[in-house]
């Protein structure tokens, strides 16, 4: 023990450091990093959207290189990796989203279940959608 | 258990000492605290007051979680250690008390009580509201201003800046109170950055609150509110309210 300056009536506080790896110690604190992170993938797929269009633009030879290059390993990893995260990030999102969301059918609150299911049957909806425009023949 | 001290007349950090108490049943942590005072060592310092998990003076840090030590069971830990530290994410003044003065000076500025732009007279009656209207703000009423959800909160942590949970969540309980016409003050505070904004819903203040209050889904609901307002300030230039929904 050291003896540090103390004054009665301003007694010194003890602030306590918040580590660095603070988010490593519970796993709600990591996944919320996780969650954070994920939209690092979101802007992967969106900047890999507009290359893709602005190559459809230019032409069909410029679209096939770009489809050529798009199946290097080192890119399909990482589109492996940032699927699963925005995976991550639409199921955590989907689990939180009846918190925020509040909705009343005329003076009757929606239960909580209704809107999480809600949020999923629009993702399959969506998902079908764009399924079936890009399938089509 | 294991007790975190923190004597600032003598210590520059905290230190830890072990007490061996008894376990009955019927024990709860703050049993266990009270015990090392009254027989074992008197020094201890910490903050507890109705023992029925309504004042909101004893919460601590159990085994790293938040908790009200009144309304946590020792046997739920046997055979221990129980780990008993201060309130994460505040300044520690001895021991086991931490220092309010930050989370009262919050909770003043989102004006926590009916804000009324005119009285009526006694004479009037009272504001009668339905049980519809009381089942709108009911569950955000439930705080006991106990700051688990703060010492839960990292973002509090890494910026003591943001207004925190409770405080947010008090404001979201008297702007859905039909007789508030208070709002758009408390939007003006908490509309900015330190504000609702500061959150990233990181949603453990929710997980540790022991009256159910939900904090993070009031942030988020405030938040809702607030981007509505914005858009219909766009639409509507003077005729966007303000009330939370």
């Amino acid at each position: 023990m050291t003896q540090p300056t103390y004054t009665e009536h301003h007694p010194r506080w003890l602030r306590q450091r918040i580590s660095t790896y603070w988010w490593l110690g519970k796993w709600a604190y990591t996944k919320f990093i996780l969650r954070e992170l994920s939209s690092l993938s979101v802007a992967w797929f969106v900047g890999y959207l507009l290359v893709m269009v602005r190559r459809i633009g230019e032409s069909e030879a410029s679209y096939r290189a770009f489809l050529e290059r798009a199946t290097h390993p080192v890119l399909l990893t990482l589109d492996v990796i940032a699927f699963l995260f925005i995976v991550f990030h639409a199921l955590t999102w989907f689990a939180v989203a009846p918190q925020a969301i509040v909705a009343h059918v005329g003076k009757k609150r929606v239960a909580p279940a209704v809107i999480a299911v809600s949020h999923y049957a629009a993702w399959i909806v969506v998902s079908a959608l764009v399924a079936w425009l890009l399938l089509r023949r | 258990m294991q007790v975190t001290r923190y004597r600032p007349e003598v210590e520059t950090d905290t230190t830890v000492e072990e007490y061996e108490v008894p376990c009955p049943r019927d024990w709860v942590v703050l049993d266990g605290l009270n015990y090392v005072k009254d027989q074992l060592d008197g020094t201890l310092s910490y903050r507890w007051s109705c023992r029925m998990g309504v004042c909101g003076s004893c919460g601590m840090m159990v085994n790293g979680e938040p908790k009200l030590t009144c309304a946590t069971f020792l046997a739920d830990y046997a055979p221990g250690p129980v780990k008993v530290e201060p309130l994460r994410n505040f300044p520690v003044i001895r021991d086991l008390v931490v220092e309010l003065g930050d989370f009262m000076r919050k909770l003043v500025a989102v004006k926590p009580w009916i804000v009324r732009s005119e009285e009526k007279s006694v004479s009037e009656g009272e504001y009668l509201q339905t049980p519809d209207e009381l089942e709108e703000y009911k569950q955000y009423s439930m705080c006991i201003n106990c700051m688990l959800c703060y010492a839960a909160c990292p973002i509090y942590g890494l910026d003591p800046q943001f207004i925190g949970p409770a405080a947010i969540a008090l404001a979201q309980r008297y702007n859905l109170d039909s007789r508030d016409e208070g709002s758009a003050e408390r939007l003006a505070v908490l509309s900015q950055h330190e504000g609702i904004w500061g959150c990233t819903f990181v949603g453990e203040c929710t997980q540790v609150c022991p009256k159910h209050v939900d904090p993070a889904g009031a942030i988020q609901r405030y938040k809702l509110t607030a981007a509505m307002d914005w858009a219909k300030s766009f639409v509507m230039p003077k005729g966007a309210g303000s009330r939370s929904t």
